[in-house]
C-alpha cells in the first residue's frame, strides 16, 4: 500500500492504495468520483480522459501514485461552455462517453491554441492555424463514441472554438 | 403550438455532461464489496480440478465462488411463448451450478473482494483443469451442417412465390452471388455491470440493461423469489444497441455472489469480459440470386442465408426479413438456415438481420443494375411494389419513392457518371452509391401513469429504458402535446420496474409502444377533467383540480397487477396478430454514399453521406437525427473496419478489445445529413415507425456500391478493407 495525496478539482485527498491502482480506479472507487467513465481499461477509448494540469491524460493508463503533486480535474470540476454546446448540438446519445470527450477537447484546444500540429496539419511553421472540422476531427479521435454522436461533437466544439 | 416534432434539447442532456448520471457500476453502497470473472479456457468439456488457493490467499479476498461452493441456482426458464420474458436467458447455462463448460469464456469462478484490484489480481490466478470434449467452432467449416430454420407467423423462416429456381434459369439476366459477413460486436462503450443488494429475500439491482421488467422476471424465477420482491433500476445506460437486451452471466453472478457473501456487490465487467460474456452477432453466409428482363423487370428473387447460433442459445437471425418486402419480384424464394456451434449464443445487435441482409440484397441490386447498364435509382424504381410482393398485403406506409427522389435530389445524383473508375478528384478516385434502408415496425403493450397537479405540472410514469435515444424528451413533448401543457411543464420517470410495466427497448419499438400508453392515459385523463368539471365548474385543469379540492387527477394505461398484465398482453399479441395479418409496416428508407478511394494503398475515405428516411411522425427532430446517425455511423464501421475474430480452433475470441475490434472514430466519419419525409403512417400511435434499427441497413451495401463504382472492384465479404481492394 502506499499512501498519497492527489489534488483533484482543487481540494487535497489522502489516499492509501496499492500501487498498481490506476488514477481512474482511485477517482471512481476511492474517492466516489465516477463522472470519469471506464469503457476499455486499457486506453482505447478515451472515456476515461481528464486533465492534469490542464493537459489531457488516459486516467486508465496512468498509476494514481505518478499523479501525487498534480492538479487534476475531472468533469466535475469543470464548469466550460463546452458543457451547454453539447447538450445544444446533441453530440451526444448515451452519454457514457461524454465526460471524456469534454474533458479531451479541452485539453485539445490549449493544445491547438499552443501550436502542437496534428497528423493533418498541413502547414507545420503556423501556429495556431484554423482549427476546421478535419483537424478536431483528426484530434478527437482518441475518443470512441459507440452511440455514433460525433457530427455533433465537433459541431459543439467548433462553436465553442470560435 | 405543438411540441411534437420540435428539435428540443434532450432532458437529460445537463446531468450527462456534468458527469452526474450514475450509470449501473456507479452506485456507492456501504460495505460495497467487487467481483471479477474467471473465464473457461476451453469450448467444451468438463472442469477436473479447480486451483483457488492462490486466490483465496490475495489480500483482501472475500470468496472465490465455483461450482463446488456457489449457493444454488434455479434452471433458466424454457423459452415459451405465454412468457415473453422466459425469451431474456442469455443461455441456458446454470452459472456455477455446473462443471461442464460450454463455450470458451465460460465464467467458471467470481471472485469477490474488497476491492476491484483485489479480485481482478486474484481472478488471473485462479486456474482449473479441463476434460476437453470435441466442439464445433468454425462457422466456415460448419456451413454444410446448418438446417432450415423453423419460424413461426411473425418471423418465419421461410418464404416462397412461384418458382424462382426456374425462373432463374430462365431469366434473360441472371446473377447468383455469395456474400458474407463477419461476427461483430456491439460495443457499448458502458461495459456490462451490475450493482446487486438483497435485503433479507429482496433483491435490489442496478443493471446495464435494455429489458427493465424481464430482468426482473427473470431474476425472480432464478433465485426463486416472486417478481415482486426483484427491483431492477436502470435510469442511465450507456448504450446497448441489442447487447444490453438479454440477461448474460454477468447480471446474475454478482446477484449470486451478494447472495453468497451477504454484501452488496458489483460486478463490472472489463471489455474483455464482454466479448467473452454478452453474444455478439452471427457471421453469415448469403446467396442472392436474382433474375431479370433486359428492361430491368425482376423475375426472380432468390435470397438465402447461414448464420450460427450457439448450442447453449441465440436467436435465429433474420436475415431475408427485407426481401420479402422491398422488390416486386414474379417469383420468390427466401430461406434461413442455422447452425449451432459450441460458442457463446449470438444475439440480436442493431437490426439483426436487416444490417446484415440488405448488405447481400441492395448490393445485388446494385450489381443487377451495372449487368443491365441502368441507373440503380431506376431499376429499384421498375421494381418498386405497390403491395406487399410476397401475398399482396398492404403497406401500412411505404415511401420509398419519394425517399428517393428527394434523396437523388439533395446528393446531386445526377452529377454521377455511371461508368465505374470514371471519377477523381486529385489522386483520389471517387464513388457514390446508394442502397434501400428497411425494418420492421413494432409496438408493444406499455403501461403508463400520467398525473396532472393543481400546479399545473405533469408527471408521466413509465418503466421504459433509456440508453441515448431520447426517450424521456420525446415522451414528454407527447405529454406535452395531448394535455396542451407546455413542455417544460412535464417530468417524465423511467428506468425503474417499481414503475409501470414498460416493454424493453427492442424492434425500434419502444418510443411507439410507450407513446401509445402515453396518449391512451392523457385521453383518459382529459375525459375524468372534463366529467370533474362538469360537476364542479371550472375551465382550466388547474381551476377544476382546485374546486373538486383535489391535489391531482391522474389516468393510467394497462393495469400492472398480475391480472392485468397477462390480460394486457394476451389483448396485446391477439392485436398484433391482426394487425400482421392486415397490414406490413416498416421504417425505411434511402442511403446515399460518396467514397474516395486511393488508388494506390485501397484506403477507402466516407467523405459524404445522405439519408432520406420514412419513420412516420417525428417527434423530436434533433434526437432522431441523432438516432439516425448512430445507425449510419455503426454501418459505416461494418462497412469497413468492424470484425469479430474467432480462431477457428478454439473458438476463442481473438480480438476482444476495442485496439483490435475496430470501431469508426471521429476522423472516419463525414458530415452525415439526415432528412426526414415526416409523413405519419396511420396504423402507428401517432403515426411513429421507429428510429432506433433503420438507420443501420442498407449502410454497408451503399458503401460497397460506392467502392465498386469508384474502383470498379466488388467487395462481397465485409468489412471493406483495404487489401480486399489491391
Ligand atoms: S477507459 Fe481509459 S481509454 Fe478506455
Ligand atoms: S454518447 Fe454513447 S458512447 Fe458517446
Amino acid at each position: 500500500m502506499a499512501e498519497i495525496s492527489l489534488r483533484v478539482n482543487g481540494s487535497a485527498h489522502e489516499l492509501d492504495i496499492q500501487p498498481q491502482v490506476s488514477l481512474l480506479d482511485a477517482l471512481r472507487e476511492h474517492l466516489g468520483l465516477t463522472g470519469t467513465k471506464k469503457g476499455c481499461d486499457q486506453g482505447a477509448c478515451g472515456a476515461c480522459t481528464v486533465l492534469a494540469d490542464g493537459e489531457r491524460i488516459n486516467s486508465c493508463l496512468a498509476p494514481a501514485v505518478q499523479y501525487e503533486g498534480r492538479e487534476i480535474t475531472t468533469i466535475e470540476g469543470i464548469g466550460h461552455p463546452l458543457q451547454e454546446a453539447f447538450v445544444h448540438a446533441d453530440g451526444l446519445q448515451c452519454g457514457y462517453c461524454t465526460p471524456g470527450q469534454i474533458c479531451s477537447a479541452i485539453g485539445m484546444l490549449a493544445e491547438h491554441k499552443d501550436g502542437m500540429p496534428s497528423a493533418v496539419t498541413e502547414h507545420l511553421a503556423v501556429t495556431g492555424g484554423e482549427l476546421d472540422d478535419a483537424e478536431i476531427r483528426e484530434r478527437m479521435s482518441g475518443n470512441l463514441c459507440r452511440c455514433g454522436a460525433y457530427n455533433g461533437i465537433v459541431s459543439a466544439i467548433r462553436e465553442v472554438a470560435g | 403550438m405543438t411540441v411534437i416534432g420540435r428539435p428540443l434539447d434532450r432532458v437529460d442532456g445537463r446531468v450527462k455532461t456534468t458527469g452526474a448520471a450514475r450509470f449501473a457500476a456507479e452506485h456507492p453502497y456501504p460495505g460495497l464489496a467487487h467481483a471479477a470473472l474467471v473465464p473457461a479456457t476451453i469450448s467444451r468439456g468438463r472442469i477436473t480440478t479447480l486451483h483457488t488457493g492462490e486466490a483465496s490467499a490475495v489480500p483482501g479476498v472475500i470468496a472465490v465462488l465455483t461450482h463446488l461452493n456457489a449457493p444454488e441456482l434455479k434452471p433458466a426458464p424454457k423459452v415459451t411463448p405465454l412468457r415473453l420474458s422466459s425469451l431474456v436467458s442469455g443461455t441456458s447455462v446454470g452459472y456455477l451450478q455446473t462443471d461442464e463448460v460450454h463455450w470458451d469464456g465460460q465464467p467458471i469462478a467470481v471472485v469477490v473482494a474488497e476491492t476491484s484490484a483485489a479480485a481482478r489480481e486474484a481472478a488471473a490466478l485462479v486456474r482449473a483443469d479441463y476434460a476437453p470434449a470435441p466442439a464445433m467452432v468454425d462457422f466456415a467449416a460448419a456451413e454444410a451442417d446448418a438446417r432450415p430454420q423453423r419460424g413461426n407467423p411473425l418471423m418465419p423462416g421461410e418464404a416462397k412465390k412461384g418458382d424462382a429456381e426456374a425462373a432463374l434459369a430462365a431469366a434473360p439476366v441472371a446473377l447468383d452471388l455469395r456474400y458474407t459477413t463477419p461476427p461483430h460486436h456491439h460495443n457499448a462503450l458502458e461495459p456490462h455491470a451490475t450493482t446487486a443488494v438483497w435485503d433479507g429475500d429482496r433483491l435490489t439491482v442496478h443493471d446495464a440493461t435494455q429489458a427493465i421488467d424481464w430482468f426482473r422476471a427473470h431474476l425472480a424465477v432464478r433465485f426463486g423469489i416472486p417478481a415482486a420482491d426483484v427491483r431492477v433500476l436502470a435510469p442511465f445506460v450507456g448504450g446497448g444497441f441489442g447487447g444490453k437486451v438479454s440477461i448474460w452471466p454477468g447480471t446474475i453472478l454478482a446477484a449470486l455472489a451478494a447472495r453468497a457473501t451477504g454484501r452488496p456487490v458489483r460486478l463490472a465487467l472489463t471489455r474483455e469480459d464482454v466479448y467473452r460474456t454478452v453474444g455478439g452477432r452471427t457471421p453469415s453466409i448469403q446467396r442472392v440470386a436474382l433474375g431479370a428482363t433486359r428492361d430491368g423487370k425482376l423475375t426472380a428473387l432468390v435470397h438465402t442465408s447461414v448464420t450460427r447460433t450457439g448450442r447453449v442459445g441465440g436467436l435465429p437471425e433474420q436475415v431475408t426479413s427485407q426481401s420479402r418486402h422491398l422488390y416486386d419480384a414474379e417469383n420468390i424464394f427466401l430461406r434461413q438456415s442455422i447452425v449451432p456451434l459450441d460458442l457463446l449464443s449470438n444475439t440480436s445487435m442493431r437490426a439483426p438481420g436487416e444490417s446484415i441482409g440488405t448488405f447481400a440484397l441492395e448490393a445485388a441490386i446494385d450489381e443487377l443494375a451495372c449487368e443491365l447498364d441502368l441507373d440503380p435509382i431506376e431499376l429499384r424504381m421498375r421494381n418498386e411494389p405497390a403491395v406487399n410482393p410476397m401475398d399482396g398485403k398492404k403497406f401500412a406506409h411505404r415511401m420509398l419513392r419519394e425517399a428517393y427522389a428527394v434523396g437523388a435530389e439533395r446528393f446531386g445524383w445526377h452529377e454521377r457518371d455511371p461508368r465505374p473508375r470514371s471519377m477523381r478528384d486529385g489522386r483520389w478516385l471517387v464513388g457514390m452509391g446508394v442502397a434501400s434502408a428497411y425494418h420492421p415496425s413494432w409496438r408493444f403493450a406499455a403501461n403508463v401513469t400520467v398525473r396532472l397537479s393543481a400546479d399545473g405540472t405533469v408527471l408521466v410514469r413509465c418503466g421504459f429504458q433509456e440508453m441515448g435515444m431520447g426517450g424521456a424528451t420525446a415522451q414528454a413533448q407527447i405529454a406535452a402535446d395531448a394535455l396542451g401543457v407546455p413542455f417544460e411543464a412535464v417530468r417524465v420517470e423511467y428506468g425503474d420496474s417499481a414503475l409501470p410495466m414498460s416493454p424493453n427497448a427492442g424492434g425500434s419499438a419502444q418510443t411507439a409502444s410507450v407513446a401509445g400508453g402515453v396518449l391512451e392515459a392523457c385521453g383518459r385523463l382529459k375525459r375524468s377533467l372534463a366529467a370533474m368539471a362538469r360537476r364542479t365548474g371550472g375551465d382550466t385543469p388547474e381551476t377544476i383540480l382546485r374546486r373538486a379540492n383535489l391535489p391531482y387527477a391522474e389516468a393510467a394505461a394497462g393495469s400492472d397487477t398480475r391480472f392485468g398484465r397477462i390480460s394486457g398482453q394476451v389483448r396485446f399479441m391477439a392485436n398484433l396478430l391482426r394487425e400482421q395479418r392486415r397490414w406490413v409496416k416498416a421504417a425505411s428508407g434511402a442511403q446515399f454514399c460518396e467514397v474516395r478511394v486511393d488508388p494506390d494503398t485501397g484506403e477507402v475515405r466516407v467523405s459524404r453521406w445522405l439519408g432520406v428516411f420514412d419513420i412516420g411522425t417525428v417527434v423530436n427532430a434533433k434526437t432522431a437525427a441523432s438516432q439516425l446517425r448512430g445507425g449510419i455511423v455503426m454501418g459505416l464501421g461494418m462497412a469497413l473496419s468492424e470484425e469479430t475474430l474467432v480462431d477457428p480452433r478454439t473458438g476463442r475470441i481473438m480480438n476482444a478489445g476495442l485496439a483490435e475490434y475496430h470501431v469508426p472514430v471521429h476522423a472516419d466519419i463525414p458530415p452525415i445529413e439526415v432528412s426526414f419525409l415526416d409523413d405519419p403512417d396511420p396504423t402507428m400511435p401517432l403515426g411513429i415507425l421507429g428510429a432506433g434499427e433503420v438507420g443501420i441497413t442498407g449502410v454497408a451495401a451503399a458503401v460497397a456500391n460506392a467502392v465498386h463504382h469508384a474502383t470498379g472492384t466488388r467487395v462481397r465479404d465485409l468489412p471493406i478493407t483495404l487489401d480486399k481492394l489491391l
